[in-house]
Protein backbone atom coordinates (compact mmCIF):
# COMPACT_ATOMS: atom_id res chain seq x y z
CA UNK A 1 0.00 0.00 0.00
CA UNK A 2 1.17 3.64 -0.95
CA UNK A 3 1.90 5.98 2.27
CA UNK A 4 1.80 8.52 -0.19
CA UNK A 5 -1.09 8.63 -2.61
CA UNK A 6 -1.77 11.91 -4.48
CA UNK A 7 -4.59 11.97 -7.09
CA UNK A 8 -5.07 14.88 -9.70
CA UNK A 9 -3.20 17.67 -8.35
CA UNK A 10 -3.75 20.96 -9.94
CA UNK A 11 -2.05 24.89 -8.60
CA UNK A 12 -3.69 27.37 -9.55
CA UNK A 13 -2.24 30.99 -9.17
CA UNK A 14 -4.89 33.01 -10.91
CA UNK A 15 -5.21 31.69 -14.46
CA UNK A 16 -1.47 30.19 -14.25
CA UNK A 17 -1.54 26.58 -13.27
CA UNK A 18 1.44 25.54 -11.34
CA UNK A 19 0.64 22.45 -10.90
CA UNK A 20 -1.62 20.89 -13.64
CA UNK A 21 -3.32 17.05 -13.38
CA UNK A 22 -0.67 15.16 -11.26
CA UNK A 23 -1.19 11.49 -10.14
CA UNK A 24 1.49 9.77 -8.17
CA UNK A 25 2.42 7.27 -5.60
CA UNK A 26 5.35 6.70 -3.27
CA UNK A 27 5.42 3.65 -0.76
CA UNK A 28 7.28 3.64 2.70
CA UNK A 29 10.45 3.26 2.92
CA UNK A 30 11.58 4.60 -1.29
CA UNK A 31 13.26 7.49 -1.49
CA UNK A 32 11.65 9.73 -4.69
CA UNK A 33 13.18 12.30 -6.50
CA UNK A 34 11.28 15.33 -8.32
CA UNK A 35 13.22 16.55 -11.14
CA UNK A 36 12.34 19.64 -13.63
CA UNK A 37 14.02 22.71 -14.66
CA UNK A 38 13.79 25.75 -12.11
CA UNK A 39 9.80 26.49 -12.11
CA UNK A 40 8.74 23.61 -13.29
CA UNK A 41 6.13 23.34 -10.46
CA UNK A 42 8.54 21.17 -8.12
CA UNK A 43 8.65 23.44 -4.92
CA UNK A 44 4.75 23.68 -5.40
CA UNK A 45 4.03 20.11 -5.43
CA UNK A 46 5.89 19.78 -1.69
CA UNK A 47 4.59 22.23 -0.47
CA UNK A 48 1.04 20.75 -1.11
CA UNK A 49 2.84 17.65 0.65
CA UNK A 50 3.91 19.75 3.30
CA UNK A 51 0.63 20.51 3.88
CA UNK A 52 0.63 24.49 4.00
CA UNK A 53 -0.25 24.83 0.58
CA UNK A 54 -4.06 24.08 -0.38
CA UNK A 55 -4.20 22.01 -4.56
CA UNK A 56 -7.16 24.62 -6.32
CA UNK A 57 -7.93 20.89 -7.07
CA UNK A 58 -7.45 17.13 -7.27
CA UNK A 59 -5.69 15.63 -3.52
CA UNK A 60 -3.27 14.39 -1.71
CA UNK A 61 -3.21 12.25 1.38
CA UNK A 62 -0.29 10.40 3.46
CA UNK A 63 -0.93 7.49 5.51
CA UNK A 64 -4.48 7.67 4.14
CA UNK A 65 -4.51 11.66 6.02
CA UNK A 66 -5.37 13.97 3.63
CA UNK A 67 -3.22 17.17 3.26
CA UNK A 68 -6.13 19.49 3.14
CA UNK A 69 -8.90 18.07 5.79
CA UNK A 70 -6.44 16.08 8.14
CA UNK A 71 -3.83 18.53 7.74
CA UNK A 72 -2.43 18.66 11.79
CA UNK A 73 -2.22 14.86 11.54
CA UNK A 74 -0.28 15.31 8.10
CA UNK A 75 2.13 18.01 9.42
CA UNK A 76 2.92 15.00 12.45
CA UNK A 77 3.85 13.05 9.79
CA UNK A 78 6.40 15.02 7.70
CA UNK A 79 9.68 16.54 8.38
CA UNK A 80 10.38 19.70 5.60
CA UNK A 81 13.04 21.53 4.65
CA UNK A 82 12.33 24.25 2.28
CA UNK A 83 14.51 25.38 -0.24
CA UNK A 84 15.35 28.38 2.47
CA UNK A 85 16.34 26.55 5.60
CA UNK A 86 13.53 27.81 8.40
CA UNK A 87 16.36 29.42 10.56
CA UNK A 88 15.85 31.80 13.30
CA UNK A 89 19.21 33.95 12.83
CA UNK A 90 19.38 34.97 16.38
CA UNK A 91 19.03 31.90 17.99
CA UNK A 92 21.91 28.89 18.73
CA UNK A 93 21.78 25.33 16.85
CA UNK A 94 20.63 23.22 20.36
CA UNK A 95 17.57 26.10 21.53
CA UNK A 96 16.36 26.02 18.25
CA UNK A 97 16.02 22.55 17.59
CA UNK A 98 14.49 22.30 21.29
CA UNK A 99 12.07 24.93 20.28
CA UNK A 100 11.35 22.79 16.59
CA UNK A 101 11.12 19.82 19.29
CA UNK A 102 8.70 21.03 21.25
CA UNK A 103 6.11 22.78 18.05
CA UNK A 104 6.70 19.20 16.86
CA UNK A 105 5.10 17.50 19.79
CA UNK A 106 8.13 15.81 20.68
CA UNK A 107 7.84 14.34 24.60
CA UNK A 108 9.07 16.58 26.67
CA UNK A 109 11.24 13.95 28.41
CA UNK A 110 12.24 12.38 24.85
CA UNK A 111 13.53 16.56 23.95
CA UNK A 112 17.38 16.04 25.00
CA UNK A 113 17.10 12.56 23.24
CA UNK A 114 16.15 13.23 20.24
CA UNK A 115 18.30 16.61 19.69
CA UNK A 116 21.75 14.22 20.61
CA UNK A 117 20.76 11.94 17.49
CA UNK A 118 20.00 14.69 15.29
CA UNK A 119 23.00 16.56 15.73
CA UNK A 120 25.24 13.04 15.76
CA UNK A 121 22.85 12.45 12.30
CA UNK A 122 23.98 15.92 10.51
CA UNK A 123 27.32 16.45 11.89
CA UNK A 124 26.33 19.56 13.81
CA UNK A 125 27.96 18.39 16.99
CA UNK A 126 30.64 20.94 16.59
CA UNK A 127 28.65 24.07 16.12
CA UNK A 128 25.87 22.72 18.42
CA UNK A 129 26.05 26.41 20.89
CA UNK A 130 26.96 28.67 17.81
CA UNK A 131 24.22 31.31 16.68
CA UNK A 132 22.57 30.34 13.42
CA UNK A 133 23.30 33.58 11.88
CA UNK A 134 27.19 32.53 12.09
CA UNK A 135 27.35 29.32 10.16
CA UNK A 136 27.95 28.55 7.20
CA UNK A 137 25.67 27.74 4.16
CA UNK A 138 26.35 24.07 4.25
CA UNK A 139 25.59 23.98 7.89
CA UNK A 140 22.73 26.04 7.38
CA UNK A 141 21.27 23.52 5.57
CA UNK A 142 22.49 20.93 7.81
CA UNK A 143 20.68 22.54 10.67
CA UNK A 144 17.54 22.34 8.29
CA UNK A 145 17.69 18.75 7.58
CA UNK A 146 17.89 18.34 11.34
CA UNK A 147 14.42 20.61 12.49
CA UNK A 148 13.16 18.04 9.06
CA UNK A 149 14.79 14.94 11.48
CA UNK A 150 13.95 16.24 15.06
CA UNK A 151 10.38 14.40 15.28
CA UNK A 152 11.09 11.12 13.43
CA UNK A 153 8.85 11.89 10.81
CA UNK A 154 7.81 9.30 8.81
CA UNK A 155 7.86 11.26 5.20
CA UNK A 156 11.14 13.41 4.93
CA UNK A 157 10.41 16.35 2.36
CA UNK A 158 13.05 17.73 0.85
CA UNK A 159 13.13 20.86 -1.47
CA UNK A 160 16.13 21.50 -3.23
CA UNK A 161 18.75 20.32 -0.36
CA UNK A 162 21.78 20.55 -2.40
CA UNK A 163 21.24 24.27 -3.91
CA UNK A 164 24.08 26.56 -3.12
CA UNK A 165 26.90 23.75 -1.56
CA UNK A 166 29.77 23.75 -2.59
CA UNK A 167 31.30 20.09 -4.00
CA UNK A 168 32.11 18.43 -0.71
CA UNK A 169 29.32 19.92 0.91
CA UNK A 170 27.23 18.10 -1.68
CA UNK A 171 28.59 14.45 -1.32
CA UNK A 172 28.06 15.42 2.51
CA UNK A 173 24.17 16.16 1.78
CA UNK A 174 24.56 13.01 -0.37
CA UNK A 175 25.78 10.77 2.43
CA UNK A 176 23.13 12.28 5.01
CA UNK A 177 20.10 11.65 2.59
CA UNK A 178 21.15 7.79 1.67
CA UNK A 179 21.68 7.22 5.39
CA UNK A 180 18.12 8.26 5.76
CA UNK A 181 17.20 5.25 3.36
CA UNK A 182 14.90 2.53 4.80
CA UNK A 183 14.12 4.48 8.30
CA UNK A 184 12.25 7.20 6.38
CA UNK A 185 10.47 8.25 3.31
CA UNK A 186 12.05 10.72 1.16
CA UNK A 187 10.91 12.90 -1.20
CA UNK A 188 13.13 15.49 -2.68
CA UNK A 189 13.51 17.56 -5.44
CA UNK A 190 16.10 18.89 -7.42
CA UNK A 191 17.08 20.14 -11.07
CA UNK A 192 20.61 18.62 -11.02
CA UNK A 193 20.07 15.34 -12.69
CA UNK A 194 23.45 13.49 -11.35
CA UNK A 195 22.32 14.06 -8.04
CA UNK A 196 18.78 12.81 -8.45
CA UNK A 197 19.70 9.45 -10.08
CA UNK A 198 22.70 8.97 -7.25
CA UNK A 199 20.16 9.11 -3.95
CA UNK A 200 16.86 7.65 -5.56
CA UNK A 201 15.44 4.93 -6.35
CA UNK A 202 12.88 6.52 -8.45
CA UNK A 203 12.23 9.64 -10.36
CA UNK A 204 9.20 12.02 -11.19
CA UNK A 205 10.03 13.88 -13.90
CA UNK A 206 8.26 17.23 -13.52
CA UNK A 207 7.60 20.06 -16.63
CA UNK A 208 5.70 22.75 -16.47
CA UNK A 209 3.44 21.73 -13.57
CA UNK A 210 2.93 18.34 -15.37
CA UNK A 211 4.19 14.82 -14.20
CA UNK A 212 5.49 13.90 -17.54
CA UNK A 213 7.68 10.31 -16.79
CA UNK A 214 8.21 8.26 -13.45
CA UNK A 215 9.79 5.10 -12.71
CA UNK A 216 13.45 4.56 -12.23
CA UNK A 217 16.96 5.49 -14.23
CA UNK A 218 16.82 2.05 -16.15
CA UNK A 219 12.97 2.13 -16.99
CA UNK A 220 13.26 5.82 -18.09
CA UNK A 221 15.96 4.89 -20.15
CA UNK A 222 13.83 1.71 -21.46
CA UNK A 223 10.77 3.50 -22.28
CA UNK A 224 12.39 7.05 -23.89
CA UNK A 225 15.70 6.50 -25.08
CA UNK A 226 15.37 5.01 -28.91
CA UNK A 227 18.51 5.78 -29.76
CA UNK A 228 22.50 5.92 -28.63
CA UNK A 229 26.02 6.71 -29.43
CA UNK A 230 28.80 4.39 -28.65
CA UNK A 231 32.36 5.65 -28.42
CA UNK A 232 35.19 3.21 -28.85
CA UNK A 233 38.80 3.25 -28.99
CA UNK A 234 40.50 1.09 -30.74
CA UNK A 235 44.27 0.01 -31.99
CA UNK A 236 44.94 -1.53 -35.22
CA UNK A 237 42.36 -2.34 -38.03
CA UNK A 238 38.52 -4.00 -37.61
CA UNK A 239 36.07 -5.15 -40.14
CA UNK A 240 34.03 -1.82 -40.85
CA UNK A 241 31.71 -3.60 -42.65
CA UNK A 242 31.10 -6.21 -40.21
CA UNK A 243 30.38 -3.34 -37.58
CA UNK A 244 28.11 -1.69 -39.88
CA UNK A 245 26.45 -4.80 -40.62
CA UNK A 246 25.16 -5.18 -37.21
CA UNK A 247 21.53 -5.04 -36.59
CA UNK A 248 20.42 -1.77 -35.49
CA UNK A 249 23.45 0.19 -36.56
CA UNK A 250 22.51 3.08 -38.24
CA UNK A 251 25.90 4.45 -38.75
CA UNK A 252 29.68 4.74 -37.86
CA UNK A 253 31.93 7.46 -37.56
CA UNK A 254 35.73 6.91 -38.17
CA UNK A 255 38.22 9.25 -36.49
CA UNK A 256 41.89 8.58 -35.98
CA UNK A 257 43.32 10.32 -32.71
CA UNK A 258 46.54 11.84 -33.75
CA UNK A 259 48.40 11.81 -30.39
CA UNK A 260 47.65 8.17 -29.42
CA UNK A 261 47.81 6.62 -32.67
CA UNK A 262 44.21 4.81 -32.24
CA UNK A 263 41.24 4.96 -33.87
CA UNK A 264 37.96 6.31 -32.78
CA UNK A 265 35.04 4.99 -33.66
CA UNK A 266 31.64 6.52 -32.70
CA UNK A 267 28.20 4.17 -33.48
CA UNK A 268 24.79 5.49 -33.72
CA UNK A 269 22.69 2.83 -32.92
CA UNK A 270 19.25 1.52 -31.70
CA UNK A 271 19.38 0.66 -27.94
CA UNK A 272 22.43 -0.42 -25.93
CA UNK A 273 24.78 -2.13 -28.40
CA UNK A 274 27.94 -2.13 -26.26
CA UNK A 275 28.05 -5.66 -25.76
CA UNK A 276 27.66 -6.69 -29.30
CA UNK A 277 30.28 -3.87 -31.05
CA UNK A 278 33.01 -4.83 -28.21
CA UNK A 279 32.85 -8.54 -29.25
CA UNK A 280 32.29 -7.80 -33.33
CA UNK A 281 35.67 -4.84 -32.47
CA UNK A 282 37.60 -7.82 -30.67
CA UNK A 283 36.70 -10.74 -33.52
CA UNK A 284 37.86 -8.77 -36.30
CA UNK A 285 41.35 -8.66 -34.55
CA UNK A 286 41.14 -4.94 -33.23
CA UNK A 287 42.53 -4.04 -29.77
CA UNK A 288 40.16 -2.83 -27.82
CA UNK A 289 40.95 0.00 -25.65
CA UNK A 290 37.90 1.40 -24.24
CA UNK A 291 34.27 1.60 -24.95
CA UNK A 292 31.30 3.51 -23.66
CA UNK A 293 28.07 5.16 -24.23
CA UNK A 294 27.79 8.75 -25.23
CA UNK A 295 25.85 11.76 -22.90
CA UNK A 296 24.21 10.48 -20.07
CA UNK A 297 20.71 8.19 -20.79
CA UNK A 298 18.75 10.30 -18.26
CA UNK A 299 20.25 13.23 -19.39
CA UNK A 300 18.78 12.25 -22.95
CA UNK A 301 15.52 10.87 -21.31
CA UNK A 302 15.36 14.37 -19.92
CA UNK A 303 16.17 16.82 -22.58
CA UNK A 304 13.79 14.93 -24.86
CA UNK A 305 10.91 14.95 -22.39
CA UNK A 306 11.52 18.84 -21.95
CA UNK A 307 11.72 18.99 -25.48
CA UNK A 308 8.38 17.31 -26.40
CA UNK A 309 6.73 19.26 -23.72
CA UNK A 310 7.89 22.65 -25.36
CA UNK A 311 6.83 21.26 -28.55
CA UNK A 312 2.92 20.88 -27.07
CA UNK A 313 3.45 23.84 -25.07
CA UNK A 314 -0.15 25.94 -24.79
CA UNK A 315 0.70 29.99 -25.51
CA UNK A 316 0.65 30.72 -21.24
CA UNK A 317 3.00 28.27 -20.58
CA UNK A 318 6.17 30.10 -19.53
CA UNK A 319 3.75 32.17 -17.49
CA UNK A 320 2.53 29.02 -15.74
CA UNK A 321 6.18 27.66 -15.03
CA UNK A 322 7.62 31.17 -13.38
CA UNK A 323 5.20 30.11 -10.14
CA UNK A 324 6.89 26.76 -10.00
CA UNK B 1 -2.11 27.35 25.34
CA UNK B 2 0.92 25.04 25.54
CA UNK B 3 2.08 26.07 21.63
CA UNK B 4 0.75 29.92 22.00
CA UNK B 5 2.99 30.35 25.02
CA UNK B 6 5.56 28.01 23.46
CA UNK B 7 6.01 30.55 20.01
CA UNK B 8 5.54 33.90 22.50
CA UNK B 9 8.69 32.68 24.72
CA UNK B 10 10.81 32.58 21.68
CA UNK B 11 9.56 35.66 19.98
CA UNK B 12 10.17 37.41 23.04
CA UNK B 13 13.42 36.05 23.44
CA UNK B 14 13.80 37.28 20.41
CA UNK B 15 13.15 41.06 21.34
CA UNK B 16 15.98 40.63 24.08
CA UNK B 17 18.38 38.82 21.44
CA UNK B 18 18.44 41.99 18.96
CA UNK B 19 19.16 45.22 19.35
CA UNK B 20 15.24 45.58 18.05
CA UNK B 21 13.59 45.45 21.28
CA UNK B 22 16.29 47.62 23.10
CA UNK B 23 16.12 50.46 20.50
CA UNK B 24 12.60 50.56 21.29
CA UNK B 25 12.42 50.97 25.20
CA UNK B 26 15.36 53.25 24.71
CA UNK B 27 13.59 55.58 22.55
CA UNK B 28 10.50 55.18 24.32
CA UNK B 29 11.46 55.62 27.76
CA UNK B 30 13.45 58.94 26.64
CA UNK B 31 10.87 60.64 24.60
CA UNK B 32 8.14 59.70 27.65
CA UNK B 33 11.16 60.91 30.42
CA UNK B 34 11.13 64.23 27.89
CA UNK B 35 7.68 64.32 27.59
CA UNK B 36 6.95 63.98 31.16
CA UNK B 37 9.75 67.21 32.28
CA UNK B 38 8.44 69.23 29.33
CA UNK B 39 4.71 69.33 28.95
CA UNK B 40 3.00 66.58 32.32
CA UNK B 41 5.43 68.41 34.89
CA UNK B 42 5.49 71.61 33.43
CA UNK B 43 6.13 75.20 35.02
CA UNK B 44 2.89 75.53 35.96
CA UNK B 45 1.18 74.62 39.24
CA UNK B 46 -1.04 71.38 38.67
CA UNK B 47 -2.63 69.36 41.09
CA UNK B 48 -0.83 65.80 41.10
CA UNK B 49 -3.43 63.92 39.66
CA UNK B 50 -3.63 66.35 37.05
CA UNK B 51 -0.19 65.61 36.35
CA UNK B 52 -0.57 62.05 36.52
CA UNK B 53 -3.05 62.52 33.79
CA UNK B 54 -0.98 64.46 31.59
CA UNK B 55 1.85 62.35 31.97
CA UNK B 56 -0.65 59.26 30.67
CA UNK B 57 -1.93 61.08 27.56
CA UNK B 58 1.65 61.73 26.53
CA UNK B 59 2.93 57.97 27.28
CA UNK B 60 -0.41 57.15 25.44
CA UNK B 61 0.95 58.38 22.71
CA UNK B 62 4.40 56.20 23.30
CA UNK B 63 2.56 53.38 23.92
CA UNK B 64 0.86 53.54 20.69
CA UNK B 65 4.05 54.07 18.58
CA UNK B 66 5.64 51.31 20.21
CA UNK B 67 3.18 48.74 19.78
CA UNK B 68 3.55 49.73 15.93
CA UNK B 69 7.40 48.80 16.11
CA UNK B 70 7.52 45.92 17.91
CA UNK B 71 4.15 44.02 15.77
CA UNK B 72 5.57 45.28 12.90
CA UNK B 73 8.05 42.35 12.65
CA UNK B 74 6.13 39.79 13.81
CA UNK B 75 4.89 38.06 10.50
CA UNK B 76 6.52 40.12 7.73
CA UNK B 77 9.61 38.88 8.92
CA UNK B 78 8.90 35.40 9.37
CA UNK B 79 7.89 35.67 5.67
CA UNK B 80 10.83 37.80 4.59
CA UNK B 81 13.12 35.10 6.49
CA UNK B 82 11.73 31.98 5.17
CA UNK B 83 11.09 31.39 8.55
CA UNK B 84 6.85 30.99 8.43
CA UNK B 85 7.71 27.36 6.44
CA UNK B 86 8.53 26.07 9.99
CA UNK B 87 5.08 27.32 11.50
CA UNK B 88 3.33 26.20 8.20
CA UNK B 89 4.85 22.72 8.16
CA UNK B 90 4.23 22.36 12.26
CA UNK B 91 1.13 20.71 13.52
CA UNK B 92 0.07 24.48 15.19
CA UNK B 93 -2.92 26.48 13.86
CA UNK B 94 -2.91 29.77 12.53
CA UNK B 95 -5.01 30.66 15.70
CA UNK B 96 -1.72 29.46 17.81
CA UNK B 97 0.61 31.51 15.85
CA UNK B 98 -1.24 34.46 16.03
CA UNK B 99 -2.05 34.74 19.46
CA UNK B 100 1.42 33.64 20.73
CA UNK B 101 3.10 36.33 18.75
CA UNK B 102 0.88 39.07 20.29
CA UNK B 103 1.34 37.89 23.91
CA UNK B 104 5.57 38.26 23.07
CA UNK B 105 4.67 41.82 22.18
CA UNK B 106 1.86 42.44 24.38
CA UNK B 107 4.65 41.21 26.86
CA UNK B 108 7.65 43.07 25.86
CA UNK B 109 4.93 46.33 25.87
CA UNK B 110 4.33 45.47 29.37
CA UNK B 111 8.02 45.28 30.45
CA UNK B 112 8.18 48.84 28.55
CA UNK B 113 5.06 50.33 30.46
CA UNK B 114 6.89 48.86 33.68
CA UNK B 115 9.77 50.76 33.48
CA UNK B 116 8.44 53.96 32.93
CA UNK B 117 6.69 53.39 36.79
CA UNK B 118 9.27 55.80 37.67
CA UNK B 119 7.51 58.81 36.48
CA UNK B 120 4.23 58.20 38.25
CA UNK B 121 6.32 56.98 41.42
CA UNK B 122 7.97 60.57 41.19
CA UNK B 123 4.65 62.31 41.67
CA UNK B 124 3.39 59.80 44.42
CA UNK B 125 6.44 60.83 46.23
CA UNK B 126 6.10 64.50 46.05
CA UNK B 127 2.20 64.73 45.74
CA UNK B 128 -1.00 63.28 46.11
CA UNK B 129 -2.25 59.92 44.24
CA UNK B 130 -4.03 56.88 44.74
CA UNK B 131 -2.57 53.77 43.68
CA UNK B 132 -6.12 53.08 42.12
CA UNK B 133 -5.55 55.69 39.49
CA UNK B 134 -1.89 54.74 38.56
CA UNK B 135 -3.06 51.48 38.19
CA UNK B 136 -6.35 52.64 36.01
CA UNK B 137 -3.85 54.68 33.55
CA UNK B 138 -1.36 52.07 32.97
CA UNK B 139 -4.59 49.66 32.28
CA UNK B 140 -4.98 51.49 29.72
CA UNK B 141 -1.59 52.35 28.66
CA UNK B 142 -1.71 48.36 28.11
CA UNK B 143 -5.15 48.39 25.93
CA UNK B 144 -3.90 51.19 23.61
CA UNK B 145 -0.77 49.49 23.33
CA UNK B 146 -2.60 46.04 22.76
CA UNK B 147 -4.82 47.24 20.08
CA UNK B 148 -1.93 48.58 18.11
CA UNK B 149 0.11 46.12 18.76
CA UNK B 150 -3.04 43.55 17.31
CA UNK B 151 -4.00 45.65 14.63
CA UNK B 152 -0.65 45.92 13.45
CA UNK B 153 0.34 42.34 13.69
CA UNK B 154 -3.12 42.11 11.44
CA UNK B 155 -1.20 44.19 8.56
CA UNK B 156 2.17 42.42 9.14
CA UNK B 157 0.30 39.04 8.50
CA UNK B 158 -0.80 40.68 4.57
CA UNK B 159 2.21 42.83 4.39
CA UNK B 160 5.26 41.71 1.82
CA UNK B 161 7.81 43.51 4.81
CA UNK B 162 8.33 45.40 7.49
CA UNK B 163 8.31 48.69 6.31
CA UNK B 164 4.88 48.46 4.93
CA UNK B 165 3.39 46.28 8.03
CA UNK B 166 4.69 49.33 9.80
CA UNK B 167 3.44 51.93 7.87
CA UNK B 168 0.30 50.04 7.02
CA UNK B 169 -0.13 49.67 11.19
CA UNK B 170 0.69 53.48 11.60
CA UNK B 171 -1.74 54.35 8.82
CA UNK B 172 -5.01 52.31 10.74
CA UNK B 173 -4.09 53.92 14.05
CA UNK B 174 -3.88 57.22 12.95
CA UNK B 175 -7.30 56.23 11.47
CA UNK B 176 -8.79 54.77 14.54
CA UNK B 177 -7.60 58.16 16.39
CA UNK B 178 -8.98 60.39 14.53
CA UNK B 179 -12.26 59.13 13.91
CA UNK B 180 -13.68 61.84 16.99
CA UNK B 181 -12.61 64.66 14.05
CA UNK B 182 -14.74 62.63 11.62
CA UNK B 183 -17.80 62.43 13.88
CA UNK B 184 -17.81 65.82 14.46
CA UNK B 185 -18.76 67.27 11.12
CA UNK B 186 -20.93 63.54 9.61
CA UNK B 187 -24.57 63.26 10.49
CA UNK B 188 -26.39 60.52 13.02
CA UNK B 189 -25.94 58.02 13.14
CA UNK B 190 -22.27 57.71 11.99
CA UNK B 191 -22.36 60.64 14.62
CA UNK B 192 -22.43 58.23 16.70
CA UNK B 193 -20.59 55.45 15.33
CA UNK B 194 -17.60 57.22 14.44
CA UNK B 195 -17.48 58.44 17.87
CA UNK B 196 -17.57 55.70 19.75
CA UNK B 197 -14.92 53.93 17.41
CA UNK B 198 -12.44 56.36 17.67
CA UNK B 199 -9.51 54.74 20.46
CA UNK B 200 -8.76 57.68 22.50
CA UNK B 201 -11.11 60.25 22.96
CA UNK B 202 -14.11 58.55 25.06
CA UNK B 203 -12.58 55.76 26.05
CA UNK B 204 -9.01 56.86 27.31
CA UNK B 205 -10.30 59.95 28.85
CA UNK B 206 -11.77 58.11 31.94
CA UNK B 207 -8.88 55.72 32.39
CA UNK B 208 -6.68 58.67 32.83
CA UNK B 209 -8.76 60.51 35.55
CA UNK B 210 -8.69 56.99 37.12
CA UNK B 211 -11.67 55.55 36.39
CA UNK B 212 -12.26 52.17 34.66
CA UNK B 213 -15.48 51.56 32.71
CA UNK B 214 -16.24 48.14 32.16
CA UNK B 215 -17.59 49.20 28.36
CA UNK B 216 -14.57 50.90 28.12
CA UNK B 217 -12.62 47.84 28.90
CA UNK B 218 -14.47 45.60 26.55
CA UNK B 219 -14.44 47.83 23.53
CA UNK B 220 -11.03 47.57 23.81
CA UNK B 221 -10.56 44.17 24.18
CA UNK B 222 -13.20 43.66 21.74
CA UNK B 223 -11.00 45.43 19.31
CA UNK B 224 -7.70 43.73 20.36
CA UNK B 225 -9.72 40.38 19.53
CA UNK B 226 -11.06 41.16 16.12
CA UNK B 227 -7.62 41.99 14.99
CA UNK B 228 -6.55 38.85 16.33
CA UNK B 229 -9.03 36.99 14.78
CA UNK B 230 -8.54 39.26 11.16
CA UNK B 231 -4.98 37.91 11.38
CA UNK B 232 -5.88 34.61 11.75
CA UNK B 233 -8.14 34.67 8.86
CA UNK B 234 -5.48 36.14 6.78
CA UNK B 235 -2.67 34.03 7.55
CA UNK B 236 -5.19 31.00 6.76
CA UNK B 237 -5.96 32.63 3.82
CA UNK B 238 -2.48 32.68 2.90
CA UNK B 239 -2.13 29.22 3.23
CA UNK B 240 -4.49 28.50 0.66
CA UNK B 241 -3.09 31.21 -1.57
CA UNK B 242 0.69 29.92 -1.25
Amino acid sequence: MSLIEVRGLSKFYGPYAAVRDVSFDIKEGEVVGLLGLNGAGKSTILKILGSFLLPSSGGASMAGFSVEDDSDRVRELIGYLPDRPPLYDEMRVVPYLRYVAKLKNVAPGKIDERIADVLRKTNLVEVAWQPLGELSHGFRQRVGIAQALIHNPRVIILDEPINGLDPVQIVEMRDLILSLRGKHTVILSSHILSEITRTCDRILIIDKGRLVAEGNEAELEKAFVTSMRVVAEIKGTCDMAALKGLSGVRRVIEAQSAASGTKILTVECDGDLRAVIAKTLITSGAELLEIGREGDGLETVFMNLVRASKDTTPSNGSSEAAHG
Amino acid sequence: MDKTWHIASRELAAFFNTWMGYVIVAAALVIDGLLFNAFAVGNEPKLSAEVLADFFYFASGMSMVAGIFLAMRLMAEEKQNGTIALLYSSPVSERQVIYGKFLSALLFSMILQVASLYMPGLVMVHGKISVGHIAAGYLCLTLLGATTISLTLFVSTLAPNQLVAAVGGAFGTVILLTLWMLAKVVDQPFKDIFGWLSIHNDHFTPFSNGIVNLKDLMFYVGLVVFFLECATRALAGRRCQG
